[in-house]
């Protein structure tokens, strides 16, 4: 027993001797950020690990806001190098990063992503507007009078009279995903902005505080909303802040269903339930078009194509952001953005696309791998 | 309180009524016990339909978990003849080692299907007949070049390993009778297979790979090697930590603290501590060994720690049980014939209490095997590709590999995720049964 105890303590005292020697320097590197980015990213690392000298990168999968978090935590061995994001930082992650001293970031837009709403294929293929999911999902909408109402519809027919008469069932991502944040604006943004009265909110400048009162007075909304935006950030907002505060909520009440950040799962829910529909990244379709289809949105159905040609109307581009300040001190980041960047992955013949990533264009491909050779400092 | 005369008058009344009421009584007698027995067999069988019906549920996953899981552990593999062209190759015998690793292997596989299919033409039908070869065709004739460089400008027969969606159909899980635009396997592809299969150019062989290589993103390249070493290292620092520790905090709170409110709020803390949601804990590493310690994310040493704090109350409680039970007279003598308290424990106690203190111990480290949620927060979820060397490297577990692999979308990797659970429930089988084991038989002595 003594013997034991005496072991013990010496390889506790070990594992904490071997500790002091790694936080001095790393040899992988690190990298956090989008679940909508991680499929993409660890097959380049993978390729980038087998065929290279370096390590092979290690990918947490921690969603967009969670990755820039822990990114613009500051600089050093114990923060990651590289950060995935499903849509672009925001002006106040950017700040957050240039506060904590991290303040050369390279952007490196890596393609884009649709994002679909599909049901089982034993169901009718659905054709939707923008308009019509956004008032199928917004947890406020107008009414008949144009004033803003808690959402009441419950079947699509609700909706517009032309699509079925189908209980609106809808599993999509939760609040943390960026899947959810592009949603949101891409559709439920896009929809609103065809109601002529949201549509002048949005368009209404900050100097314009008398009208933005009255248009909120005109659609119903409490002017505290506007009071309390005003007292939180100290100056008075826009309109577009107002609208996205509006319109960007999605509804509550059951028929918007968090499903979690696995979208394999929604995929099986859809197929046991032919009346509910899913959201999810169109790579996903694509692995699954045996038992799902994607809804044609706008008149246009998600495929490659229209989604690399941008008229597919819920496409959002995919980054990854570079600490310029661990180039160099952790070995392996720049090539590692550059073969992200090769024309053999991201190309469109790359075996990313392969794997449902849209490619950029040639051109864009091209200033793509001259930013990342320059480490082209962002500004915002 | 009933008075004696009531008593009396009972008694005389029993008396007298005995005679003419004996055969009724019995015959009330006989038809409750009928009822109490009918009553204690339907009881009886709601137990069984109760048993029943876990086995049921029980039966109905490891059946929906093996059927799944079990052709993950076979592979397809495709002989082709290669001609290692240097010209193709770009590289020669002379090259140097590093020349060798970046030459273009895919180059003479694309060729070598080529020549096999000549008949194939188009980009779209060409890239179609090269997704039949996993990319680690391409890792397997590199190493094999760099192993023998003096082959380059021969021809040679290679068995190479499958895509994951050519094994999925030479395994026959897929449906011919399915549309073709609804199948990731294709109806040239099926073709190109059948006619490899024809001529004894295909073979299914056991998955090595799945035990020996780490992460993937390619279904038929993926293993949970790195998983399984990720575990052991965890779990080393978790039975380090908290055995020691569990067992001291043991002995002293049943042997030597004294009997106080101090004691006892100890005691009642530990047991809620028991019942405290893991993914806490997880919070509590994140928060205190990594942003305040700055230990490595990802890291073994942090996933054992947290683990130990999870296991800690366990042993903790289940060891005072076990030394609660030795017998007092085993104590008695020890103290009766000079023994101080010290040696009574270590020399007499323990021992005994041993058995009981190891069940504890390896249920509290398979249910840490098992555990994930705690893993989340301190960034053990993460692509991991290389085998960890030390408690200081990233790594994965078990449960977080299968996690990882039930989220890609790849088709393939659902019979992995399967497969690993598999590996999974192994292990805890045999860490109960060793369990078991180590109660029964030194409960003997």
């Amino acid at each position: 027993m003594k013997k034991f105890i005496l072991h013990s303590v010496v390889i506790v005292a070990a594992m904490g001797s071997i500790n002091t020697a790694h936080a001095i320097g790393r040899d992988t590197i690190n990298i956090v950020g989008s679940s909508t980015v991680y499929p993409f990213a660890t097959v380049v690392a993978e390729r980038f690990g087998r065929s290279s000298n370096f390590k092979t990168p290690k990918i947490e999968s921690t969603g967009s806001g969670g990755g820039l978090k822990l990114f613009c935590k500051g600089a050093g061995a114990n923060t990651p190098d590289i950060t995935n994001a499903s849509r672009r930082i925001k002006k106040s992650e950017y700040d957050k990063c240039q506060k904590n001293g991290v303040t050369s970031i390279t952007e490196v837009l890596v393609g884009y992503d649709g994002i679909v709403i599909a049901n089982s294929k034993k169901a009718i293929r659905l054709n939707l507007t923008r308009k019509d999911l956004y008032m199928a999902l917004a947890k406020i909408v107008p009414g008949p009078d144009g004033k803003l109402i808690p959402n009441p519809n419950t079947t699509w027919k609700d909706v517009n009279a032309k699509l079925p008469a189908i209980k609106i069932e809808v599993l999509g991502p939760p609040p943390t995903s960026g899947t959810r944040d592009a949603f949101a604006e891409l559709a439920l943004g896009g929809g609103a902005k065809t109601i002529p009265d949201l549509k002048a909110l949005r368009g209404m400048k900050a100097s314009q505080a008398d009208e933005i009162k009255a248009m909120m007075t005109k659609l119903g909304i409490p002017l505290t909303v506007y009071d309390s935006m005003k007292k939180k950030k100290g100056k008075a907002p826009k309109g577009k802040k107002i609208f996205k505060a509006v319109v960007y909520a999605v509804r509550e009440d059951g028929a918007y269903i968090e499903a979690g950040e696995n979208d394999n799962l929604i995929v099986q829910k859809l197929q046991t339930n032919p009346n509910a529909l899913g959201i999810f990244g169109f790579s996903y379709l694509e692995e699954n078009a045996d038992k799902v289809q994607g809804s044609i949105i706008d008149g246009i159905e998600p495929s490659f194509d229209t989604i690399a040609s941008g008229d597919y109307p819920v496409s959002r581009p995919l980054y990854f952001y570079i600490k310029n300040a661990h180039v160099g001190k952790i070995p392996g980041i720049l090539e590692y953005a550059l073969a992200f960047a090769s024309k053999k992955a991201m190309g469109e013949d790359g075996y990313l696309p392969e794997r449902g990533l849209i490619p950029l264009n040639s051109n864009e491909l091209l200033q793509v791998q001259k930013n990342i050779k320059n480490l082209k400092v962002l500004k915002m | 309180m009933w008075s004696e005369n009531t008593v009396s008058n009972m008694n005389k009344q029993i008396d007298s009524n005995t005679d003419r009421s004996t055969n009724r009584n019995t015959a009330v007698i006989a038809a409750s016990l009928k009822k109490r027995y009918a009553r204690e067999k339907r009881f009886q069988w709601y137990g069984r339909l109760a048993v029943l019906t876990g086995f049921i549920f029980l039966f109905l996953l490891l059946a929906d978990i093996v059927s799944k899981g079990t052709p993950a552990f076979t592979q397809s593999f495709i002989k082709l003849s290669i001609n290692l062209d240097p010209e193709k190759l770009g590289v020669d015998a002379n090259s140097t080692e590093n020349e060798l690793r970046q030459a273009n292997y895919a180059a003479v596989i694309k060729r070598s299907l080529r020549k096999k299919f000549p008949e194939v033409s188009g980009r779209k039908e060409k890239r179609r007949l090269y997704r039949l070869i996993s990319i680690g065709a391409e890792y397997k004739l590199r190493d094999y070049i760099v192993a023998h460089p003096e082959d380059i400008g021969k021809r040679k027969e290679f068995w190479l390993r499958a895509h994951s969606e050519a094994d999925s159909y030479l395994k026959g899980q897929v449906d011919k009778n399915t549309p073709e635009a609804d199948r990731r396997v294709k109806d040239n592809q099926v073709n190109w297979l059948n006619q490899l299969h024809k001529e004894g150019l295909t073979d299914t062989r056991f998955n090595t790979t799945f035990f020996t290589a780490g992460d993937s993103r390619e279904p038929e390249l993926a293993g949970i090697k790195a998983a399984l070493f990720g575990s052991f290292f965890t779990l080393s620092v978790t039975f380090l930590l908290s055995f020691p520790i569990g067992v001291f905090a043991a002995i002293y709170l049943q042997e030597f603290a004294p009997r106080n409110r101090l004691t006892d709020l100890i005691e009642i803390n530990i047991n809620n501590l028991a019942a405290v949601p893991s993914i806490v804990f997880g919070l509590l590493g994140l928060a205190v060994f990594i942003n305040f310690f700055g230990l490595p994310r990802s890291a073994p040493l942090v996933g054992g720690i947290v683990l130990a704090l999870i296991t800690l109350p366990t042993i903790i409680i289940t060891s005072r049980t076990a030394i609660q039970a030795v017998s007092p007279s085993i104590r008695e003598a020890a103290l009766a014939i000079g023994a101080s308290k010290l040696q009574t424990i270590f020399h007499h106690v323990l021992p005994v209490a041993m058995p009981g203190i190891f069940t504890g111990a390896i249920i509290g480290m398979a249910q840490a095997l098992g555990e994930s949620a705690p893993l989340l927060m301190i960034g053990m979820v993460a692509f991991i590709m290389d085998v960890p060397g030390s408690i200081m490297d990233s790594s994965t577990v078990l449960p977080i590999q299968v996690y990882l692999w039930a989220d890609n979308p790849e088709h393939g990797f659902m019979e992995k995720t399967s497969a690993a659970i598999m590996v999974l429930l192994l292990f805890l089988i045999i860490m109960n049964a060793l369990a078991i084991y180590l109660r029964k038989r030194f409960e003997l002595k």
